[in-house]
């Protein structure tokens, strides 16, 4: 490193993200020269603890990797299960409900984010605003499922809720709402001449380097890369519904890759989810939501499967998998592995980072809607040696691809 | 809940993840956020441990962040009280089989100071209401601990 650069330690605890990782930044002046970034800090060996359980027991485990993307884990955990196991058949009605609560979930992960944001940029009074509309949709899934985070919907052959006619209005009411303010915010976001100048052009991630590092979700949508599981390889009831990826040159904004971008697909993409969920709600046939209801039933046809199975499903933060193996006679799962989206987007960072002013970094950082409970299962770095090492891809690579040799064994 | 004297002085809170799933960090804030609102009683969320009345905690307590955990509880200033919220935190719930979970978080904060003043939430997560009942006990334990000092 040259004289004139200095190292700027930032983390774990630390009031910009809510959740511990570590950053050392090497600055010349007020520029980032280069990063590193130091996850494990949040390592909770998940993997290792869902393997000495059975599936319906992990099913629960999954949905608490992450409290923000509760839902999306059960999801991929769940049909990577049935794949494995391939005795069950959903029922239709359970595919709709599944496509509802997934979609309910990246509203309020969204408005999550769009709160985030602004209070990264120090726009406090926007990320009560947006707080405050998505307690709305918080109302809506605690009507759905009885509580507000962690809902416990999927289950392998279907849901564990059915949602009643009754309940129908309730939902309706509050989407209805979401389309009134939808605009006010867009505004807002896209419009406030504060926000435009702290986002256009930073942070931005052309759309070879998005290709490159392999990026997922609205980070990668933002740079112009049409990628979405929903419209790729369509799974559940999202194969009934015309789903376009979002990215933001298809409404007239420019595929830049910056904060903006990431903002615009994000905005775009509640207003997508509010119209999934109007069509799923008033589209959802009747029938049975579940394919067996015995829950011992369940247990002895998952402990006759023998098979591997991977569930992909398209997160609010990107494609997300888990793969499963089960073995005849054996009720704990023989190899579990998660894939996270943030897994992906972190390497993000590096080609973000790099360049900007160390006052961008909090909302460079906080553009990708980085989870790191999420992420934290499986690098470990030890922080205390001090070693200067910087997570590339290809460190990243190279822990993925031994990882990968270890479960075939 | 007999609150005498309460409300002479704002609260001020510092959130630690110590492993945490986010569930209930988010709830912190849904807290803090319009529909909650405990802005308006002077709670507020600061940057340090060391402006802090109260900590709020989250989450098993993972390899990595014992010895921070020690720390950022010795920075924070007498009369302090803990608030261990959510299940993990209070007995490491669902991860408690984990090669890199150490333990629930009193388990830490009673090395370092027998007298650690706690303030359980369980629930997975806690709702926001909870949290804001949690913190109005957190205050009378402040309120007797100030006696104590007089």
């Amino acid at each position: 490193m040259a004289d004139t650069t200095y190292t700027f330690p930032i983390g774990p605890v630390h009031p910009a993200l809510k959740e511990p990782t570590m950053f050392k930044f090497v600055m010349d002046g007020e520029v980032v020269v280069d990063v590193d970034v130091q996850p494990g800090i949040n390592h909770r060996g998940i993997e290792f603890i869902g393997m000495r359980r059975n599936v319906l027991q992990t099913l629960h485990l999954a949905e608490r990797i992450c409290g923000i993307c509760s839902i999306v884990h059960q999801y991929a955990f769940t049909l990577a299960t049935e794949r494995a196991a391939q005795v069950f058949e959903v029922p239709e009605r359970a595919q709709y409900i599944r496509i509802i609560m997934a979609e309910l979930e990246r509203l309020h992960s969204h408005l999550l984010w769009a709160g985030v944001a602004a209070h990264e940029l120090g726009f406090d009074t926007l990320l009560h605003l947006s707080w405050k509309i998505r307690e709305d949709v918080q109302d809506v899934l605690e009507i759905i499922s009885g509580n507000r985070v962690n809902y416990a919907m999927y289950y392998p052959g279907g849901v564990r809720r059915d949602i009643p006619p009754e309940k129908i209005p309730r939902i309706k009411k509050v989407l209805d709402h979401y389309k009134e303010n939808f605009q006010m915010l867009a505004d807002t976001f896209l419009g406030d001449p504060v926000i435009k100048h702290r986002t256009v052009g930073v942070g931005t991630l052309s759309k070879k380097d998005a290709i490159a590092t392999s990026t997922v979700g609205p980070t990668t949508r933002a740079s112009g890369v049409m990628k979405d599981v929903r419209f790729d390889q369509p799974y559940d009831a999202y194969a009934d519904i015309d789903i376009k990826p979002v990215i933001p040159s298809n409404y007239g904004f420019e595929d830049a890759g910056d904060v903006y971008a990431n903002i615009v697909v994000r905005l775009i993409e509640v207003a997508q989810s509010i119209e999934i969920i109007e069509y799923a709600l008033d589209n959802m046939p009747s029938g049975p939501y579940r394919a067996e209801m015995n829950v011992n039933k369940v247990l002895m046809m998952l402990r006759k499967a023998d098979g591997e199975g991977f569930g992909i499903h398209e997160a609010p933060r990107g494609e997300m998998c888990h793969y499963v193996r089960l073995k005849e006679n054996q009720d704990n799962l023989d190899a579990w592995k998660v894939r996270a989206s943030t897994y992906n987007n972190i390497l993000a960072w590096q080609k973000k980072l790099i360049g900007q002013q160390i006052a961008d970094v909090s909302i460079v950082a906080a553009s990708i809607d980085p989870c790191i409970g999420c992420m934290d299962r499986v690098a470990v770095v030890d922080s205390r040696t001090g070693k200067e090492k910087i997570m590339t891809d290809v460190d990243f690579h190279r822990l993925s691809v031994e990882k990968t040799k270890r479960l075939r064994k | 809940m007999d609150l005498k004297k309460t409300f002479d002085q704002a609260l001020w809170v510092f959130h630690l993840n110590t492993g945490s799933c986010n569930g209930c960090d988010i709830e912190i804030v849904a807290a803090l956020t319009p529909r909650y609102d405990v802005e308006r009683f002077g709670i507020k969320l600061v940057g340090s441990p060391r402006h802090a009345d109260v900590l709020l905690m989250t989450g098993p307590v993972t390899r990595a962040m014992a010895p921070r955990v020690k720390r950022v509880y010795n920075q924070t200033p007498d009369p302090k009280v803990v608030l261990v919220i959510g299940n993990c935190g209070t007995t490491t719930g669902v991860f408690y089989e984990s090669y890199n979970i150490l333990g629930p978080i009193d388990h830490f904060l009673k090395q370092i100071d027998p007298d650690v003043k706690i303030v359980y939430v369980p629930g997975c997560p806690p709702r926001p209401e909870a949290i804001i009942d949690a913190v109005a006990k957190a205050w009378l334990v402040l309120e007797e601990l100030r006696g104590d000092n007089k």
